[in-house]
C-alpha cells in the first residue's frame, strides 16, 4: 500500500529525516513509534506532502505520490494531524463536509451517516461549534473527518494526546474497530505499550531513522526496547 | 428642534448611505479575516472600478447599473489574479511582505489613473441621478434606494455562498486553521486568490452603485476606505454581517452629526465612535476573541 524509501527532509538546512524505510502493508495496522522531536511528525508531513523530500521516494498505491498535499488526499492517503487541526469556528457537520471537499464528495451524503454511526455523540452536536467540544471530541471529529474523505491509507498522529485513560482505551479500540474493515492504518504514538498491543507491525524511530522495526509481538518482547521505553 | 419629517429622512438618507459604505467595507474584512492583511490597496482599486464605470457609461453609454455584471465578473478575475500571480508569490508567506505589496499597488494603481485621466473630479450625468421617490411625507433619491437594495443583495449573497457553498466553507475554514484545511486537499493560494476576487467585485458593485450619484478622481478611494475601515473596526475584524450592521450604524452617525453639527462636522461622529468603540470594545460588535 506505502513504500517509502530511504527519505530524508528537514526544515531550513536542519535535516530531521536521515533516511527512513518504511511500509504499510493491505489491511495492516503499523505502529510507528518514537519519543518526542524524533521526527514522528515530519514523517506525517513529508508522507502527506506539505514538505518536500530532499531525497528518497514514495510510493503509495503502486505509484509514485505527488509532492502536494492534494496530490496525497486526491490518491487516498489521509492524515489526521497531531493536535486535530479541526475548524474551531464551522459545525460538526460543516467540519465533515469539508473533510470530503477533495474526495468521496459524491457519497457525502452516504459517508457523513457511517461517521455519525460510528460516533454517536458528534451526531448529537451535529450544530454546535467544533471548537466548543471536548479534547476527545474534537479527536473524534478529526478522524471522522478524515473517514470522509474515504482513505486508502489512514495516518494518525498521536490520537490518543491529551486524552483520559479511560478514552485512551476508546480510541484505541475504535482504531481496532476502523481496521476491521480492512482500512490500513499507519499509527503514529507515543503510547508504546497499547500501540503494540494493537498493531500488526511497528517501527522504532529515533534520531529520524529507524532503529528497530518487526512485528508487534517482537518488539513488545525486546529487551532493548523494554529498557529504553518502558523503563523495566 | 428640528421636525420630525427631517430627522426621519436624515435617519433614513443616513441608513442609505450606510449600505454603500458596508459594501466598500465587506471586501475588507474579507480580506482581513481570511489573509490577515490590511489590503491597502482596497480605495485605490475602488477608485479604478468607478473610472470604470463611468468610462463604460461615457464612451459606450454603458448604464451604470448594466455595467455592474460586467465590472463585477472583470474584478473578480483581475482581483484573483492579483492575488495568485503577484501577491501570493511575491509574499513568501510573510504577511509584513504582502502589507507592503498591497501599498505598492495601491501607489501604482493611483498613479496610472493619474496619468490616464489627471486629477479632474468626473461624473455621469442622467436624468435618474435626480429622480425621487415619495413615501408619504418623505423623499427618497431613486439611486440610493437602489444603492441600499444593491447592497443588501450583494450582502446576501456573500452570506449564502460563504455558508452554503464548499468555497465558502473553504475560504472559512482556511481563515482559522490553514494546516487542517490544506490535509483536506484545499488548495490554500486557490483560496485567497477567490477571497480576493470576491473582495474586488463587492468594489466593483459599490462602484456601479455609487456612480449615477458620486464622482470619481484618482484619490476618490481614501475618503471612503476611511470609513469603511472604521466600519470593519465598528462591527469586528472579519465579521461579514459586522460591516453590514457596522456600515449601516456610521451612516446613520455621518447623517445625523451632519444634521445636527453642520455638514462639514459630519464626519466628525464617525471618528468620535471609531475612539470609543478602541476604547469600549476593541473587538467590534460581531468580532471574534483573539
Ligand atoms: N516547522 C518546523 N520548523 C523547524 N523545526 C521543526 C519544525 N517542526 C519540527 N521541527 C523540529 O524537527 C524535529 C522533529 O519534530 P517532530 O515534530 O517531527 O517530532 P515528533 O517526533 O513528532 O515529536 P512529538 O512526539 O513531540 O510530536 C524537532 O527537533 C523539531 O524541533
Ligand atoms: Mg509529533
Amino acid at each position: 500500500m506505502l513504500d517509502v524509501k530511504s527519505i530524508r527532509t528537514g526544515y531550513g538546512g536542519v535535516e530531521v529525516l536521515r533516511g527512513i524505510d518504511l511500509s504499510v502493508g493491505q489491511g495492516e495496522i503499523v505502529a510507528v513509534l518514537g519519543a518526542n522531536g524524533v521526527g514522528k511528525t515530519t514523517l506525517n508531513k513529508a508522507l502527506s506532502g506539505l514538505l518536500a523530500l530532499t531525497s528518497g521516494s514514495i510510493t503509495f498505491d503502486g505509484k509514485p505520490l505527488g509532492g502536494s498535499p492534494i496530490a496525497a488526499v486526491e490518491a487516498g492517503l489521509i492524515h489526521v494531524p497531531e493536535g486535530r487541526k479541526i475548524f474551531p469556528n464551522m459545525s460538526i457537520q460543516e467540519n465533515l463536509e469539508l473533510g470530503s471537499y477533495r474526495r468521496g464528495r459524491a457519497s457525502r451524503a452516504r459517508n457523513m451517516e457511517r461517521v455519525y454511526e460510528t460516533f454517536p455523540k458528534l451526531r448529537q452536536r451535529m450544530t454546535q461549534m467544533a471548537g466548543t467540544l471536548s479534547g476527545g471530541e474534537q479527536q473524534m471529529l478529526a478522524i471522522g473527518r478524515g473517514m470522509m474523505a474515504e482513505p486508502k491509507l489512514l495516518i494518525l498522529d498521536e490520537p490518543s494526546l491529551g486524552l483520559s485513560p479511560l478514552l485512551v482505551e476508546e480510541m484505541f479500540e475504535l482504531i481496532k474497530r476502523l481496521n476491521a474493515d480492512g482500512l490500513p492504518i499507519m499509527l503514529v504514538e507515543q503510547n508504546v505499550v497499547q500501540s503494540l498491543e494493537i498493531a500488526h507491525r511497528a517501527y522504532i524511530i529515533e534520531n529520524g531513522l529507524v532503529t528497530m522495526s518487526g512485528s508487534a509481538a517482537d518488539i513488545a518482547a525486546d529487551p532493548d526496547l523494554k529498557r529504553a521505553y518502558l523503563g523495566l | 428642534m428640528y421636525s420630525p419629517t427631517i430627522l426621519i429622512e436624515a435617519v433614513i438618507n443616513g441608513l442609505l448611505t450606510g449600505a454603500i459604505y458596508a459594501l466598500i467595507a465587506l471586501g475588507l474584512t474579507l480580506v482581513y479575516g481570511v489573509l490577515h492583511i490590511i489590503n491597502f490597496a482596497h480605495g485605490a482599486i475602488l477608485a479604478s472600478a468607478m473610472f470604470a464605470v463611468w468610462g463604460l457609461k461615457t464612451l459606450f453609454g454603458i448604464d451604470p447599473y448594466l455595467s455592474i455584471l460586467v465590472l463585477a465578473t472583470v474584478f473578480f478575475c483581475l482581483g484573483y489574479g492579483v492575488q495568485r500571480l503577484i501577491i501570493g508569490p511575491a509574499a513568501k508567506g510573510e504577511d509584513g511582505n504582502i502589507l507592503l505589496i498591497t501599498l505598492g499597488i495601491s501607489i501604482f494603481i493611483e498613479n496610472a489613473l493619474l496619468a490616464g485621466f489627471g486629477s479632474d473630479t468626473r461624473s455621469i450625468n442622467s436624468d435618474f441621478a435626480f429622480s425621487i421617490v415619495e413615501a408619504g411625507p418623505f423623499l427618497i433619491s431613486s439611486p440610493r434606494l437602489v444603492g441600499f437594495a444593491g447592497s443588501l443583495i450583494v450582502t446576501a449573497l456573500l452570506w449564502f455562498i460563504m455558508s452554503r457553498t464548499d468555497a465558502g466553507k473553504a475560504i472559512r475554514a482556511v481563515a482559522r486553521e490553514k494546516l487542517g484545511a490544506s490535509l483536506m486537499g484545499i488548495d490554500v493560494g486557490h483560496v485567497y486568490a477567490l477571497t480576493f476576487g470576491l473582495g474586488c467585485a463587492a468594489l466593483a458593485v459599490a462602484a456601479g452603485l455609487l456612480m449615477p450619484t458620486f464622482y470619481v478622481n484618482p484619490r476618490i478611494g481614501g475618503a471612503f476606505v476611511n470609513i469603511a475601515f472604521t466600519i470593519v473596526v465598528l462591527g469586528g475584524m472579519g465579521s461579514i454581517p459586522g460591516a453590514m450592521i457596522g456600515g449601516l450604524l456610521i451612516g446613520l452617525v455621518e447623517s445625523l452629526s451632519g444634521l445636527l453639527l453642520g455638514e462639514s462636522l459630519g464626519q466628525i461622529g464617525i471618528f468620535i465612535i471609531f475612539i470609543l468603540v478602541l476604547l469600549l470594545k476593541p473587538t467590534g460588535l460581531f468580532g471574534a476573541k483573539a
